[in-house]
């Protein structure tokens, strides 16, 4: 295929393009590829998939929509985009829920064969939205997608029916020719990927060819466009979600560290994706059990520990409330176990597949009893990885179950990801106990099971090594020995102790880094955030910063204990605003631990942030006056 | 199977230095001590063994052993005890528990451990009544039972501890008493031997809150006439003079008859190794209660895959295709791309 001849190709710095339409369209499939091939061509991209919880509701449905949008751009990006210059809705169903994403101004891209008036009827809508003027505002183009994809199906010889199903693929086809896509990644991925279905492989690429042609041959678009490779660093780059990520992160952490992993877990959406890597990588030693409850998954995982495993359990807020109780176990026994909370919607079954940042104080606070335990959160898919690493670090060095936080939209979203080189991970490695580490008083050596190192962690000794028998339990236990106690004193030495351990690891924490043009309290604001705000703060920092003010960014990763330095440099700012997928969460955190008046941004929508947001909310609190946003604007470089 | 080891500890070895804190003249006493006197010929290592156990009066066990040991909480100890047997398939892990703990709270962990065949051996001590919590009416007291908690009696049909297990696929299911030593020793040294999840179900008294639950059956007088004792290969004969038998009506039943009247040929041999666990049911439903002729014994063993071995097969198998794991190719294994200085 050559590129278009006729057509002027003309420059876009970035552009963010949702597709849209029924969940057995295959939307995250060509929203996906579409991301692949962008990333592979040097974009820089971010994705954020969204779908319903159900898996096929009713076709043609409003609940059945599911949506892929992708941001690929010439420079760095922060963001999956705050709304899509480009929409292309496979049915009228896919154009009523996504429509008003797209600004004014925008481009909507419709499969006009699926406007009947049955489906206009079942998407809720009483007129053809293609025919009154309510699109008024938009470049809508109609494209007989579903004819054009049947009549290259003949060719392959696939019945009507099934033809009609590689639709996606000459969306897909076409939207590679509007913004000059390479076609030879994606035909190639369509031959690895159909491979055994020779048949279904030549109507995809049929249709993937004819969308593409047709793009070129029909003198519906005046011109394509061109979005030019970011200059990336060098290195070598895949693109990753924060699941894949995530998963990565364990099997490194635990090569590093040199001890197999066992997964205790249960399915639940959003993290089964971690369950399903890691079950493929047994060539690492890696045993994945799926267990009968999420109590058995983190029990296992528990056990698994005491047998000198590294024991993570993989879940949801759902699967933590059933955990709670186990965890409290870990916490009194002071054995190594990852806890990851793919965080979604609450409470309750809540918004499966939408994310939220609503179980900070749940992983704080969510157990019976003094129970501390330490928290990490990943700020973007890749970020997952280190996130992962540290979380493994802290359990190991310090013998303790620590949660891991991620969310629905890392878990899903991807990004390009300059991968690390394996000789500079960080070295983990932990020593069993061999010896005996007490002297009775009759001069006998002896093990007690809770003398603890200088970081206050106890010995990890583990079945199997002679003379270091010991039997430990849930009971309070006596300082040193771990024998049963019930003494007063005691309990409140071990208290002290378990407490005094987990805020021992803010020294291991490095310093923070703020992003603040003039230094640590230079700017008036401070923006606070944790975890997955990551990319929305930051890009709101450069809009901010576009229109010379000053704003500070700082992005908290490490939430039980918190840094050492956080307390100076909160009290460095007139204002700190902490935006949150929560109704304020870390703020009160905060507000608890440093007597500052932290603000909250929060946001319940099952969506991240958006740039604009974050923005708005700084100018506020700087008293300028609400600007007027567009969508190039959006996203400025840095 | 029988270990021929010489004993190279005693049963003192393997007590540890903890007071044992049961209230006095528990039947848990005479299991840990029928424990503790066997384990020595096990030929086992006090290092290479960990018990697991739960919450409850017999969740305390793993303390009073001087192996490893792990007393996690209510109903869990199943799970725990899974994690570790797949993961460390050179240890011995026992899991003590009783019938609360085993059968209403962690009912569903100990169906699944059963059904996946874990390598574990679980001794559940069934006192038919919650003695930590001061006497309210476990999944095993019989109907009408009247306790703190049903003051007017339980409505609830009790479990059969041999019929769940071998209805969630137990591959060993046995049963034994407190009131003899030989016997439990005998059933527990059967249990450690075998691979895979052993089953073995303890008629314990509770002294304190359902004193004699069992001693219609397990006193020294009535246990000629009351017990059953299974063995394979035999024709299932009891009484003094093994003057009673069981036999297996054409309707699928089985019934206690005198041997007398039926004679010998037309009893039931007992067949442990039967792959088919419907008999052992039957066997398991004889007695409607411990008040009358109720089997004791081995009533299945049947040898099935073990799920961690099959786990760490998986595991080898992952490595001979593949090669060890190469962290390299597996952050690579997406597709990647390189951008040149
Ligand atoms: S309450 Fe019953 S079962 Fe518990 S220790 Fe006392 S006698 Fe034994």
């Amino acid at each position: 295929m050559s590129t278009a001849t006729e057509h002027p190709t003309i420059e876009l710095d970035r552009v963010v393009i949702r597709f849209a339409g029924d969940s057995g369209d295959g939307m995250q499939l060509t929203g996906t590829q579409f991301n692949s091939v962008s990333s592979l061509f040097g974009n820089d991209t971010a994705t954020l998939p969204d779908f319903p919880a159900e898996i096929r509701a009713p076709a043609g449905t409003l609940a059945g929509v599911s949506a892929f949008q992708v941001h690929i751009s010439d420079h760095d990006i922060l963001t999956p985009g705050d709304a899509p210059s480009v929409l292309v809705a496979m049915n009228p169903a896919a154009l009523k829920s996504n429509g008003h994403f797209v600004p004014p101004g925008g481009t909507i891209i419709v499969n006009v064969d699926a406007f009947d008036e049955r489906s206009l009827d079942k998407a809720g809508y009483t007129t053809n939205p293609l025919i009154d003027s309510s699109l008024a505002a938009y470049t809508v183009y109609e494209v007989p997608m579903t004819s054009l994809t049947m009549e290259v199906g003949k060719l392959a010889g696939v019945k009507p029916r099934e033809a009609e199903r590689s639709k996606n693929f000459f969306a897909l086809g076409l939207l590679s020719w509007l913004y000059s896509r390479p076609t030879e990644p994606t035909l190639d991925w369509i031959t690895a990927r159909f491979a055994k279905t020779p048949q279904v492989l030549d109507a995809n690429t049929r249709a993937f060819k004819a969308g593409f042609n047709f793009g070129e041959t029909a003198e519906l678009f005046e011109s394509n466009y061109q979005v030019r490779p970011a200059v990336h660093a060098p290195g070598t780059y895949t693109n990753v979600t924060g699941n894949t990520a995530l998963a990565w992160g364990l099997i490194a952490a635990a090569h590093q560290a040199n001890l197999p992993i066992f997964l205790g877990s249960y399915p639940i959406t959003p993290a089964s994706d971690i369950l399903h890597e890691l079950a493929k990588h047994k060539e690492f030693g890696i045993r994945t059990f799926q267990a009968e409850d999420e109590i058995a998954g983190v029990g296992a995982a528990i056990g698994a520990s005491f047998g000198g495993s590294l024991g993570i359990t993989t879940t949801s807020g759902p699967g933590i409330d059933l955990k709670s109780e186990s965890i409290g176990m870990a916490v009194s026994l002071e054995l190594p176990l990852l806890v990851v909370d793919i965080q979604r919607g609450g409470p309750s079954t809540g918004l499966p597949t939408k994310t939220e940042q609503s179980d900070l104080l749940h992983a704080m606070y969510g157990r019976h009893g003094e129970a501390p335990v330490p928290i990490v959160a990943a700020m973007t898919p890749s970020h997952c990885f280190e996130a992962a690493m540290e979380a493994v670090r802290i359990a190991v060095t310090y013998r303790t179950p620590v949660f891991l936080l991620s969310d629905g939209y890392l878990a899903n979203g991807s990004e390009p990801w300059r991968l690390p080189d394996v000789a500079d991970l960080p070295e983990l490695h932990v020593e069993f106990a061999t010896e005996m580490n007490h002297t009775e008083a009759d001069g006998t050596k002896s093990f007690w099971p809770y003398i603890r190192d200088e970081n206050l962690a106890r010995p990890w000794a583990v079945p199997g090594t002679p003379g270091l028998e010991h039997r430990i339990g849930g009971l309070e236990k006596e300082d040193g020995t771990g024998n049963i106690s019930y003494d007063a004193e005691n309990h409140e030495r071990m208290v002290h102790l378990r407490a005094a351990k987990v805020a021992a690891i803010a020294r291991s924490i490095p310093p923070l880094e703020v992003d603040d043009v003039d230094g640590v309290g230079g700017a008036p604001v401070l923006v606070l955030g944790w975890g997955s705000t990551y990319g929305a703060i930051a890009a709101g920092v450069r809009r901010v910063r576009a229109r010379g003010l000053k704003m500070a960014h700082l992005q908290l990763v490490h939430l039980n204990p918190f840094p050492s330095d956080l307390g100076d440099i909160l009290k460095a700012y007139d204002h700190v605003l902490v935006p949150e997928a929560n109704l304020g969460q870390l703020s009160k955190m905060i507000r608890a631990e440093y007597l500052v008046d932290a603000k909250i941004l929060s946001k319940v929508q099952g969506s991240p942030f958006r740039a604009a947001e974050i923005e708005l909310a700084v100018l506020e609190l700087l008293g300028v006056d609400s600007p007027s946003t567009t969508v190039a604007d959006e996203e400025v470089a840095s | 199977m029988t270990d021929t080891a010489t004993p190279t500890t005693t049963a003192k070895d393997w007590a540890s230095d903890q007071e044992v804190r049961w209230c006095p003249g528990c039947g848990d006493y005479s299991i840990l001590t029928a424990v503790r006197m066997l384990m020595p010929e096990l030929g086992t290592t006090r290092e290479n063994t960990v018990f697991l156990s739960g919450i409850g009066c017999a969740a305390r066990f793993p303390y009073y052993m001087n192996s490893y040991g792990l007393h996690s909480i209510h109903g869990r100890a199943p799970a725990v005890a899974t994690g570790l047997a797949v993961t460390r398939p050179d240890l011995d892990v026992w899991v003590v528990t009783g019938d609360g703990d085993a059968l209403s709270i962690g009912g569903n962990h100990l169906i699944h451990a059963l059904r996946r065949n874990v390598n574990i051996t679980i001794l559940l001590f069934n006192n038919q009544i919650y003695g930590l919590t001061k006497g309210q009416y476990s999944p095993t007291s019989e109907q009408g039972k009247v306790t703190k908690s049903t003051p007017f009696g339980s409505l609830e049909t009790p479990f059969n501890p041999i019929s769940l297990a071998l209805g969630a696929e137990a591959t060993f299911v046995a049963r034994t008493h407190d009131m003899d030593r030989k016997h439990m020793q005998e059933t527990f040294r059967r249990a450690h031997a075998h691979k895979g999840a052993a089953f073995v179900e303890i008629y314990q008294n509770c002294n304190v809150f359902n004193d004699g639950a069992f001693e219609k059956i397990t006193s020294k007088d009535a246990r000629p006439d009351q017990l059953i004792p299974l063995v394979h290969g035999q024709p299932i004969r009891f009484g003094a003079d093994l003057q009673h038998g069981v036999v297996l009506d054409p309707d699928g039943r089985v019934r206690v008859v005198e041997v007398a009247d039926v004679g010998e040929s037309s009893l039931l041999v007992h067949d442990e190794k039967r792959d088919d666990p419907g008999l052992a049911f039957q066997l398991s439903r004889l007695a409607r209660g411990p008040y009358e002729p109720t089997p004791i014994g081995v009533f299945r063993a049947v040898e099935h895959t073990e799920y961690g071995a099959a786990m760490s097969r998986q595991l080898l198998e992952a490595n001979e295709r593949k090669g060890p794991g190469d962290l390299t190719a597996l952050l690579a294994s997406g597709g990647t791309w390189t951008v040149e200085a």
